[in-house]
């Protein structure tokens, strides 16, 4: 589409934007060269602060570091989709005495900080000794937070459900619950399935937070690694690691997104189902945003 | 319950002034800055593009925890020293925020008709001179209801400061828990102070919601 901004360019143009791509090209060089440049001079490229990630302990410490990130996301989604379909039909309910509360809990659960969320696990535990850990303060928060979105996505899902199927089904004779159940639910879940792995991306990272509470997830174990004066102080080497484990895991969930967007797009085109929420469009942007 | 708040009035106020001095300030460098992404992204030059783009995927799928911990742990031991913590936060935000804002912007450029930046070209306007006269005051215009929840988003994404030594509203539980108080009431009067903080955005959402529905 940016062609539409454009003109196809003549020979003039091209001239000009291949001048000006070389210039970007070498502006972005030279950025990277003067930050390796003070990586260099400032020592991070000795071999001393990298020689830790030859141990197998340390190798053992960043795993279990990821296996608790893993371990936190995990229960976290499978409590979030709980939760969220939960949520959803209380949302959805013909009682006002089910529906309005539902509303004020997921806008509630909304509009309040993650880390606040988590907070209240983390000093609730400290005044009235629950005996949850920062394991189970994580898991909380991101439930509480994920399940409500969740919920509004679920709920969009089976709103974009053409109106004449549910009338068709309630003219065969099926109660609301089946009608839910047996029509809507499925079409909606197949709709929103980029939306919610969009969103179970910004769960995984929002178990990064974890961190600040002293759960030992894979943020809190670098710290760690990257106060270790022996090594001498080697922050940016292990900060460098934990980054490309991070974004590989996400990068891998966003491109399933995308891979199924582009599925469900195409067989709408056959089936006319309903559309799914867009993904890279604006709506998938504050989604994914709205976690961390 | 009251007296949690009263108490310590001057610590709520000072948390909460922080937290929005870091939102206005990481709101206004973001915008700006997702704007110039959404700019390179759909310009004529294709290294502007591919630049766009990685920015984009990278940051989308990084965590602010780990940028947060770059900044404040990470970059002194290059030497690269930031004013100080409150700084170091507004990087942090922005250099985040404005990946996000950069999809929205992208989006409401979509929204555009193309007939638009035609009619702009065939009078003789240059790439820039489309974006900026023709295109992006009307994409701006389809885009507050988005671009209103993204920084929704970064209000309450300036806690994550708490964990980095600036003293915003975030950091409130921790100074309470030195002065022994009740630390769930704490909680209640930051969660009620970040309602109070975000009613207004949800407003202005609401407002640019009926009005492009009427348009």
């Amino acid at each position: 589409m940016s062609a539409v901004l454009y003109d196809v360019p003549g020979p003039r143009a091209k001239a000009r934007n291949r001048i000006a791509n070389v210039v970007v090209i070498l502006l972005v060089l030279a950025a990277v060269g003067w930050v390796v440049y003070r990586l260099n001079a400032s020592g991070q490229f000795e071999s001393r602060r990298w020689i830790q990630f030859q141990y197998t302990s340390i190798q053992q410490q960043l795993l279990d570091g990821l296996l608790n990130t893993l371990k936190a996301a995990g229960l976290a989604t499978v409590f979030a989709l709980i939760l969220g379909a939960v949520l959803a039909a209380a949302r959805i309910s013909d009682h006002k005495w089910v529906r309005v509360p539902a509303t004020l809990v997921i806008e509630l659960f909304r509009a309040i900080p993650l880390l606040i969320l988590m907070f209240f696990f983390y000093y609730g535990n400290l005044q009235w000794q629950l005996g949850i850990g920062p394991f189970w303060d994580v898991v909380f928060g991101l439930t509480l937070y994920n399940g409500s979105v969740l919920a509004e996505i679920f709920r969009a899902g089976i709103a974009a459900v053409p109106k004449g199927q549910r009338e068709a089904s309630y003219a065969l004779g099926l109660r609301k619950n089946q009608v839910v159940r047996l029509v809507l639910l499925p079409q909606a879940i197949s709709a929103m399935l980029p939306a919610i792995v969009s969103q179970l991306v910004v769960l995984l990272k929002d178990t990064a937070l974890g961190f600040i509470i002293t759960y030992g997830e894979l943020l809190y174990v670098a710290k760690q690694m990257g106060g270790r004066l022996q090594y001498g102080f080697p922050y940016i080497p292990t900060y460098m690691v934990v980054a490309v484990i991070y974004i590989g895991l996400c990068s891998l969930l966003s491109l399933l997104a995308r891979y199924l967007e582009g599925r469900s797009r195409r067989r709408r085109k056959i089936t006319g189902a309903p559309p799914p929420l867009p993904i890279t469009d604006a709506g998938d942007a504050t989604r994914e945003i709205g976690l961390s | 319950m009251l007296s949690v708040l009263t108490d310590n009035w001057k610590l709520f106020v000072d948390g909460f002034w922080t937290t929005i001095r870091l939102f206005l300030v990481a709101g206004v460098f973001s915008l700006v800055l997702g704007t110039a992404l959404a700019g390179f992204r759909v310009s004529p030059v294709p290294a502007l593009r591919g630049f766009g783009t990685g920015y984009v995927n990278i940051l989308r799928n990084t965590p602010l925890t780990l940028v947060f911990a770059f900044l404040v742990f990470g970059a002194p031991k290059m030497q690269i020293e930031l004013p100080s913590y409150f700084w170091s936060a507004v990087t942090a935000l922005t250099i985040y925020t404005s990946a996000f804002i950069c999809e929205v912007v992208r989006s409401g450029i979509n929204t555009v008709a193309p007939g638009q930046s035609e009619a702009a070209r065939a009078v003789g306007m240059t790439f820039l001179q489309v974006l900026r006269i023709v295109v992006l005051p009307q994409a701006f215009r389809a885009i507050v209801p988005p671009l209103t929840s993204v920084l929704i988003a970064l209000l309450k994404n300036t806690t994550i400061a708490a964990g980095f030594s600036v003293a915003e509203a975030g950091a409130i539980p921790a100074v309470m828990a030195e002065r022994g108080e009740n630390q769930v009431l704490t909680l209640v009067w930051i969660t009620i102070g970040f309602l109070i903080a975000i009613i207004p955005l949800v407003l202005l959402q609401r407002w640019a919601e009926r009005r492009t529905a009427v348009a």
